[in-house]
C-alpha cells in the first residue's frame, strides 16, 4: 500500500521534472511578464508621484527640507506669472485644438472625396509636418518668422501687410505658438481622421443619396457621427497634448515676452531647474494633475452626455 | 459617378488643396535648402529655393560647434536602445493582462491607467532628485529607465493582445511549448503589426523628448539633438546654415523609421481604442 503511494508521488514528480524544463507555469507566468513594467513603473512613477505630493508641502534649501504645510499652494494663489501660466495655456488649447482639428477634419474630407487627382502626393504632403522632429520645427519656425529677415514677413509684404512683430510682442507671440503648433499637428490628425473615414461604410453614402440627400447633409447625417469614436480621441489627445506644452514656446520665445508664452510646464521647469525651487515646482505640477483630471472628467462626462 | 464638367467650385477646392500642400511642404522645403546655404544667404530676399554648395561647410561647423557625430550617435543609442526594450516589456505586460488570470490583476491594471492619465511634470523633480542621489546625471541609463515602461504603449498591446485567440495558446501547451517560448514564438509574430505601431509612437515621442535630457544632460557631450539644437539657439551669434543642417538631421532619422514602419502606425494607435 505504502510503496504504491510512493511509486505514484514518485511517478509524478518525474513526469513533472521530465516536462516541466522551463520554471514558468501558467500560474506564475503572468507575474514574469508584468515584472519588469511593474516594477519600473513602481520606482519611476508611483514613488516619484507621492514623493512630488510630498514636495509641494515642503520648502526645499539645498539638501533641507521643511514642512510649510500649504504655503506653497497659497504663494501659487498670489503669482501672477502662475496665473498668466495657466490663462496662456487655457487660451492656446481653446484656440488652437478647434483650428487644427476643423482644418484637419477638412482637408482629410477633401482627400478622401472621390473627385481629387493626386491624393497620395497630397497627403504625404499634408503629412510631412508630423514627422520632422519637434524642435525643427520650432527653430525652422522661429527663423521664417523673424521680424525684419524673416520670410514671413516678407511674403506678407506683397499683401500689402505692415511687417508684423511676430515673437516680440506678446499677442503675437501667442499666435506664432499657435501657428507652429498647427503646422506641426493639422496632418499628423487629418491622418487619424482619414483612416475613420475610410472605415465608414459607403452604403450608407449610397442609401442616403438615394433618399435624395445633398453631400452638405449626408456631411452632417453621417459622416460627423460616424467618425465620433475618432474625433473623441483627437479631442482628448491634443487636449492633453496642449495642457503640458513646453517645447514650442521654449524654442520660439522662452515664455517672453513679459510672459505672454509662458506656459504651466515651462514655468515649473523655470521654478524647478532655474531657480531649484523644488517645494513651488511640486506645487505647479500637482495643479497641473489637478486641471488635468477637471478637464478629463468634464470631457468625459460630456462624451456621456452625447452618448445618451 | 462622372463629374468630368469643370465646375468652378472644383477648381477653388483645388487650389485650396494645392496652398495648403504648399504650406505644409514650404517650411519643410526651406529647411533642407537651408541646410545647404552659407548663414547670411538664409535671410536673402527674396528667398534662395535652390540648393546651395554649402552643405560640406555647414557639416564641418557644426562638427567643430557642438561634435555632431557623438550627439546624433547619443540621440540614435538612446531612442534604439529605448524602443526596442520599451516594445517588449510592453509587449509583455500586455499579454499578461491580456491573456491571463492573476491575483492583483485588477490592481496593476488599475495603476498602469492612473499613470496613463498622470501628466509625466509630476515626475520631473522627484526623478531628478533620485538622479543625483544614483550619480546618473549626464548617462543614457538617467534617459533610457525612467520612461522605459510606457503605460500608453502597455495599454494599446493590450488591446491588441486581446484578438490573439485562446485556442492558439491552449494548442501549444497541449504540445509542450513552454510559457516564455509561447511568448516568443507564438504571440509576438501574430502581433507584428502592433509591435510596428507601438515602437514608432515609442521611437517617436523619444527622439522627439526635450525636457528630460534637457535636465539631465549638462555636459556637452552627452546632450542629445533637440538639446543640442535649442543650446544652439542660446548662442550670441547664431549660425543659421549651421542651424539648420542640425535640424534637417535630425528630422531624418524619425522619417526613416517612419517610412519604414508607417503601413501600421493608424492601426495600430487606434488599434482597439477606436473600434465601434
Amino acid at each position: 500500500m505504502m510503496s504504491q503511494v510512493e511509486k505514484v508521488v514518485n511517478n509524478t514528480t518525474n513526469i513533472r521534472v521530465k516536462t516541466k524544463k522551463s520554471f514558468l507555469t501558467p500560474k506564475n507566468a503572468p507575474y514574469f511578464f508584468i515584472g519588469p513594467a511593474f516594477l519600473l513603473i513602481l520606482i519611476f512613477t508611483v514613488y516619484p508621484v507621492i514623493s512630488s505630493l510630498i514636495l509641494s508641502f515642503q520648502e526645499v534649501r539645498g539638501v533641507e527640507k521643511s514642512f510649510v504645510g500649504l504655503a506653497n499652494y497659497s504663494r501659487l494663489f498670489h503669482d501672477p506669472i502662475f496665473y498668466k501660466s495657466l490663462l496662456n495655456t487655457f487660451q492656446i488649447l481653446i484656440i488652437q485644438v478647434p483650428i487644427m482639428l476643423s482644418l484637419a477634419l477638412l482637408i482629410a474630407v477633401g482627400l478622401h472625396s472621390s473627385m481629387l487627382k493626386g491624393k497620395a502626393f497630397f497627403r504625404i504632403s499634408y503629412f510631412m509636418p508630423a514627422i520632422t522632429a519637434l524642435v525643427a520645427a520650432s527653430i525652422v519656425f522661429m527663423i521664417l518668422l523673424d521680424e525684419h529677415f524673416g520670410l514671413v514677413n516678407y511674403f506678407l509684404s506683397f499683401l500689402g501687410v505692415e511687417s508684423i512683430q511676430w515673437l516680440t510682442t506678446p499677442f503675437w507671440a501667442k499666435v506664432s505658438v499657435i501657428i507652429v503648433m498647427t503646422w506641426r499637428w493639422t496632418g499628423y490628425n487629418m491622418v487619424i481622421f482619414l483612416a475613420g473615414l475610410q472605415n465608414i461604410p459607403s452604403e450608407l453614402y449610397e442609401a442616403a443619396s438615394i433618399d435624395g440627400a445633398g453631400k452638405v447633409k449626408q456631411f452632417f447625417m453621417i459622416t460627423i457621427p460616424q467618425l465620433k469614436p475618432v474625433f473623441i480621441f483627437t479631442v482628448v489627445m491634443s487636449t492633453i497634448g496642449t495642457l503640458q506644452l513646453f517645447d514650442e514656446p521654449f524654442i520660439l520665445t522662452h515664455g517672453g515676452p513679459n510672459s505672454a508664452t509662458m506656459t504651466i510646464t515651462l514655468y515649473l521647469y523655470e521654478t524647478g531647474f532655474k531657480f531649484f525651487d523644488f517645494g513651488y515646482a511640486s506645487a505647479i505640477a500637482y495643479v497641473l494633475v489637478l486641471i488635468t483630471a477637471v478637464v478629463s472628467w468634464v470631457q468625459m462626462k460630456l462624451v456621456g452626455d452625447l452618448e445618451e | 459617378m462622372t463629374t468630368s464638367k469643370k465646375n468652378p467650385a472644383k477648381i477653388v477646392i483645388y487650389i485650396m488643396i494645392i496652398a495648403g500642400a504648399v504650406l505644409s511642404i514650404g517650411p519643410f522645403y526651406w529647411m533642407i535648402v537651408g541646410s545647404t546655404l552659407p548663414s547670411g544667404d538664409i535671410f536673402h530676399i527674396p528667398p534662395k529655393l535652390i540648393p546651395g554648395d554649402y552643405l560640406a561647410k555647414n557639416f564641418q561647423s557644426l562638427k567643430e560647434s557642438l561634435g555632431i557625430g557623438k550627439i546624433f550617435w547619443n540621440s540614435l543609442f538612446i531612442a534604439l536602445v529605448y524602443t526596442g526594450v520599451s516594445t517588449l516589456i510592453s509587449a509583455m505586460a500586455g499579454y499578461a493582462f491580456a491573456k491571463y488570470k492573476f491575483k492583483g490583476k485588477n490592481l496593476f491594471f488599475f495603476i498602469i491607467l492612473c499613470s496613463l492619465m498622470i501628466p509625466y511634470q509630476v515626475t520631473l523633480i522627484p526623478l531628478f532628485e533620485m538622479m543625483v542621489s544614483f550619480n546618473w546625471l549626464n548617462t543614457y541609463q538617467a534617459i533610457i529607465l525612467p520612461s522605459l515602461a510606457s503605460p500608453f504603449a502597455i495599454y494599446l498591446m493590450r488591446q491588441n493582445m486581446q484578438a490573439v485567440p485562446n485556442s492558439i495558446i491552449e494548442a501549444s501547451r497541449v504540445d509542450g511549448a513552454g510559457e516564455i517560448r509561447i511568448f516568443f514564438t507564438i504571440i509576438l509574430p501574430v502581433v507584428r503589426p502592433a509591435l510596428a505601431a507601438v515602437s514608432i509612437f515609442l521611437f517617436m515621442s523619444q527622439w522627439n523628448s526635450l525636457i528630460w535630457p534637457l535636465i539631465t544632460m549638462n555636459s556637452k557631450e552627452m546632450f542629445t539633438l533637440p538639446v543640442a539644437l535649442s543650446s544652439l539657439i542660446g548662442m550670441a551669434r547664431i549660425d543659421y546654415g549651421q542651424l539648420m543642417l542640425g535640424t534637417t538631421l535630425s528630422t531624418i532619422p524619425i522619417m526613416i523609421f517612419f517610412l519604414l514602419l508607417q503601413k501600421h502606425f493608424i492601426s495600430g494607435i487606434l488599434g482597439g481604442s477606436v473600434k465601434e
